[in-house]
């Protein structure tokens, strides 16, 4: 447990976090990582934990029957893969697949939402890292619509 | 050093040697003086205003090797009538040449720091002209970054250039794309999403950027929030260039003329009316 709370003091998701909550989420972590080309998760599979990506990439993916897989977004080492676990009816919207060997923490989400339900101070430092997720996530989604790149 | 201009307005022949269809959409045409006489130098970041005869005059930046400056290298989207009416050029065909115009890129700034080069479409053709000097002078510069967005996998220019560039173990190029299937393994995302871990020491880093005005906005933004001095940041601008010699106005931005003041700025120097609607 030592070792998961000294790496996730050093992902910028938990940058500034408290020690007693650092504590806890250490308590709810664990180490994992993925082969290329592995499903982390797929579109509607109950969302009871997220990552916390140190190495390798992840491709979000909707999946279209005439099509197949369209690639949403990529994440990266420093990245936080997936909040459904925070938002009902906690479901995966997309599917998750690692592009690249892939390793990440793995957070217990149930654990997670009991305490923040039971610590606001935790609840408020986790809504707020993860308000400047969502922010991040939604301008690039605009921009993406934007189409930025189309007159020059 | 750029070949100076006997008279600016006098467009010089140049004969067609290859065109290259880049994309759907876009084309490298590649010309070699018609007179026999010297061939065009130019520095990096640089334009001309090419005239196809009977049909139209346009800015197009130079996207070739300075270093090795025999052929000239254009390219562009064909998208009006004169880019469309290029297009349908072929080898032997000549138009007409007046350039090379503009200040071109902070080159000798650079030299000591690390550089950004931030690209988005078809922005990436002003940027590869840095790029090849930077590679010719690799030892006066410490990391040099590529990124590089474009709409889709199809949309990317450059793809041996790119591909050599990875190539490259002092090199880093990282390429993104708004929309892709399963079968694409890069990033999916725009450019703006890759500066945040971009291998770079920030404080210490020329940024040179390259795309649609709406793009470079954003992208200066997050360079700002990486931390990268405003002064360092450099970017390119596109306005409705004409004359191409600061006399007819059309491309003036504020108080500037892109064509005789850039096309390339520093950020701090255009800040209070870059993005503004009304110019």
């Amino acid at each position: 447990m030592v070792a998961v709370q000294f790496n996730l003091a050093e992902h910028p998701f938990c940058k500034g976090l408290q020690s007693e909550y650092l504590e806890f989420i250490a308590s709810c972590a664990s180490e994992v990582s993925f082969r290329a080309d592995k499903i982390i998760f797929r579109e509607g599979e109950e969302a009871d934990r997220f990552y916390l990506i140190q190495e390798g990439r992840v491709a979000l993916e909707a999946f279209q029957l005439e099509g197949g897989p369209v690639v949403i977004q990529t994440l990266g080492p420093g990245d936080a893969l997936g909040w459904s676990w925070l938002i009902p009816p906690y479901k995966w919207r997309f599917d998750a697949r690692a592009i690249d060997h892939t390793t990440a923490i793995s957070l217990d989400g149930k654990a997670l939402r009991e305490r923040c339900n039971s610590d606001p101070g935790l609840g408020f430092e986790m809504l707020k890292r993860f308000a400047v997720v969502l922010e991040q996530r939604l301008q690039a989604t605009r921009l993406q619509l934007l189409d930025v790149y189309g007159r020059r | 050093m750029a070949t100076a201009l006997a008279d600016p307005m006098i467009a010089r022949p140049f004969r067609v040697q290859r065109m290259r269809q880049e994309t759907s959409d876009t084309f490298t045409v590649e010309l070699t003086p018609e007179d026999g006489g010297p061939p065009m130098r130019f520095l990096p970041g640089q334009f001309n205003m090419l005239y196809l005869y009977g049909v139209g005059e346009i800015p197009i930046s130079i996207c070739g090797d300075p270093t090795a400056p025999d052929s000239l290298l254009h390219t562009t989207r064909a998208v009006g009538l004169v880019t469309r009416a290029m297009r349908q050029m072929r080898p032997g065909d000549v138009l007409g040449v007046r350039g090379p115009y503009g200040n071109g890129w902070p080159l000798a700034e650079a030299e000591g720091k690390d550089v950004v080069l931030v690209a988005g479409g078809i922005g990436l053709a002003p940027l590869r002209s840095a790029l090849y000097q930077l590679l010719a002078e690799r030892n006066r510069y410490r990391k040099i970054v590529l990124l590089y967005g474009t709409r889709s996998p199809e949309d990317i220019l450059y793809r041996r250039d790119l591909e050599r560039w990875r190539a490259h173990l002092d090199l880093e190029v990282y390429v993104t794309v708004d929309r892709a299937s399963g079968q694409w393994r890069g990033n999916v995302g725009v450019v703006t999403t890759l500066i945040p871990r971009a291998p770079f020491t920030a404080t210490n880093t020329v940024a040179m950027v390259c795309g649609p005005e709406v793009m470079m906005r954003f992208t200066v933004m997050e360079l700002l929030g990486r931390g990268v001095p405003a002064g360092s940041i450099h970017l390119s601008l596109e306005r409705n260039m004409k004359c191409a010699v600061g006399v007819c106005g059309h491309c003036q931005c504020g108080p500037i003329f892109v064509c005789r003041d850039g096309p390339v700025f520093r950020y701090t120097d255009i800040e209070p009316f870059f993005g503004k609607r009304e110019l």
